[in-house]
């Protein structure tokens, strides 16, 4: 489907997200049987959550506290009174025919989340509700030619649904706000974060609009994006797809879709007049809950450090930019580790630059965690204080003795720079014998730098590392090469 | 509120159940009496009264995060009309969600 770059110009895409936060507690919401991931087929199951008849739930503390600490974490009014709903509807993965959830009064309300972006303005996501409920089973389609399996372990794992407003105009806003709810609730420590086991789930309402208009299109709900590149994919398709039926001057069905991975295409799921009709009716099993403001200050003094307070700390302390302080923070772990270093290297910003760069780089490509680095913060900081002592040049410490002291860590620094020779040694002598080759190799060149054109610096400063080795430290190189060419002219 | 057969075929089909075209008119007849008596009901004035949900005062019946594992893979499967060792067997579910 082609729509003209013009066409699309004309629309907003408007984008809601429902985020499904499944809760790291050891239990199920409403029972004793455990809520882990990864036990074999039916092993975590109770009477209850196999919904068998004259079974009673039963609410899990935890649940609550944890809820109430991703309200509290992302600026939400917390109710104080709290029921349950029943939300009926039937599927084989469901046994009890219908979903304990909370519909008209949900634990959380009216929050906002905070977006960092590198080249636009921070933009503020506001959060509708978040409310508590239970997973359902899973059903498995295809390993029995004859029937569907059905696995109840997940049937009432806890799970928190975070509902924001239609405030995201971009695929980039909605991966921000995707990734950034991940970061709270593992900086929280109330989920695992990891999507590919489904830990955090996505549907988006998608709507596109004429700039400049008022009032919203007709929406499509758009179903279990599993990541966060495929939450992108289905918004920019939807968009393109949205904004072509418009321009042909056909109307947006109000569908439920599926989104199809291998194909990167959307599908009608379930039309409007297809629509569940869920029949919401107060729990009569669960007593209401009744929170606190006492217990509700605790729980706020108990937070840790998020990442929100993080970044302006980072920034007000450290002298660091947003966008790095960002970058820093969106692990706990990486933050941790950046907040050690600094105890031993007072250069803030390139311990930063260090963590964010070749340590992230390295993590990424071998996808391990920042705990198993094997090179220590000290050892760190002190290669940051070979660079700025003009012991070796940056570049050349990024690019192999990093490496090495990877594969080595043991092994004491100097040992390593001696080693694989490194130290910068060169004397002022050697370095404008370099020099002095590097212009004579090029003396067009210094007339275009005499002309003005000061660009070819780069160039010399090239041809000088070249012939160094890197051996040499590039301020004391810079320093000389300009004065040499000032004194040709 | 008279009810017609339409709304007696969409509850039916909420509800998963086959009505068959001879049982309609006697549950139209029953549900109508049901409305009815309802009807009559709302004839009390309820201004001010909150719904009644639930039937005993008490509020936070909650526990405690701690697992109790009350039964096996064995058991939970025991009472299902289709089963093998490990999963519960079921109609094929066409509409894949």
């Amino acid at each position: 489907m082609k729509t003209s770059q013009s066409a699309l110009h004309k629309y907003e895409l408007v984008v809601g997200l429902e985020v499904h936060v499944q809760l790291s507690t050891q239990t199920k919401i409403f029972s004793s049987d455990p809520a882990s991931f990864g036990a074999g087929p039916n092993q975590h199951t109770s009477p209850v959550s196999l919904g068998l008849p004259g079974t009673l739930p039963m609410l899990n503390k935890k649940v609550v506290e944890y809820a109430v600490k991703m309200g509290l974490a992302t600026h939400c009014h917390i109710n104080r009174e709290n029921r349950f709903d029943r939300k009926n509807y039937f599927y084989a993965d469901l046994p009890k025919g219908y979903q304990i959830t909370q519909d008209e009064a949900p634990v959380c309300v009216n929050g906002y989340i905070q977006l960092v972006f590198k080249d636009k303005e921070d933009k503020k996501i506001r959060i509708n509700r978040i409310h508590m409920e239970e997973d359902a089973g899973k059903s498995m389609h295809d390993k029995d030619p004859r029937y569907s399996l059905i696995d109840l372990n997940r049937a009432g794992v806890p799970l928190i649904e975070i509902v924001s407003e239609p405030d995201i105009r971009s695929a980039e806003e909605a991966a921000a706000y995707l990734t950034e709810i991940r970061k709270i609730a593992r900086y929280l420590d109330i989920c695992d974060g990891n999507m590919e086991e489904g830990s955090i789930r996505c549907d988006a309402n998608i709507s596109v609009r004429l700039k400049g208009a008022e009032t919203y299109g007709n929406r499509c709900e758009v179903k279990n994006l599993n990541s966060i590149r495929n939450l992108q994919r289905a918004i920019n398709y939807e968009f393109q797809r949205q904004v072509a039926l418009l321009e042909a001057g056909e109307t947006i069905g109000q569908n439920t879709l599926n989104f199809d991975a291998a194909t990167g295409k959307t599908s009608v799921l379930r039309s409007k007049e297809m629509a569940y009709d869920y029949r919401y009716f107060p729990e009569p099993d669960l007593q209401p809950l009744v929170l606190e403001d006492s217990w509700i200050d605790n729980l706020l003094k108990s937070l840790p450090e998020l990442p929100e307070q993080r970044i302006a700390r980072y920034m007000a302390d450290y002298g660091l930019s947003e966008y790095d302080a960002n970058l820093l923070t969106i692990e706990r772990e990486v933050a941790e580790f950046y907040e050690e270093l600094i105890t031993h290297t007072s250069n803030y910003k390139a311990a930063a630059n260090w963590t964010i760069g070749p340590i992230q780089s390295y993590l990424n490509e071998g996808n391990t965690s920042i705990s198993e680095l094997p090179v220590k913060t000290s050892v760190i900081a002190q290669v940051i204080a070979l660079v700025d002592n003009g012991k070796i040049n940056n570049t050349a410490a990024v690019q192999q003795l990093f490496p090495a002291l990877i594969r080595q860590p043991e092994t004491p620094v100097e040992r390593l720079m001696h080693d694989l020779n490194l130290l910068i040694d060169t004397n002022e002598d050697e370095l404008l014998q370099f020099i002095n080759e590097a212009l004579a190799q090029y003396p067009d060149k210094v007339v275009e730098y005499n002309k003005g054109k000061k660009g070819v610096l780069g160039l010399f400063m090239g041809e000088v590392m070249k012939r160094s080795k890197g051996k040499i430290d590039p301020k004391t190189a810079n320093k000389l090469m300009v004065q040499k060419l000032e004194a040709l002219k | 509120m008279k009810l017609d057969n339409a709304t007696i075929d969409k509850i039916a089909h909420l509800a998963r159940l086959n009505v068959a075209d001879s049982e309609r008119e006697n549950l139209l007849k029953d549900m109508n009496n049901i409305l009815n008596f309802m009807e009559k009901l709302n004839e009390l004035d309820t201004t001010g009264v909150e719904p009644l949900i639930y039937l005993t005062d008490s509020v936070n019946v909650c526990r405690e995060d701690v697992v109790n594992k009350e039964i096996t893979v064995e058991e939970a499967l025991r009472n299902a009309p289709l089963h093998d060792e490990h999963y519960f067997k079921v109609a094929k579910v066409i509409h894949k969600q």
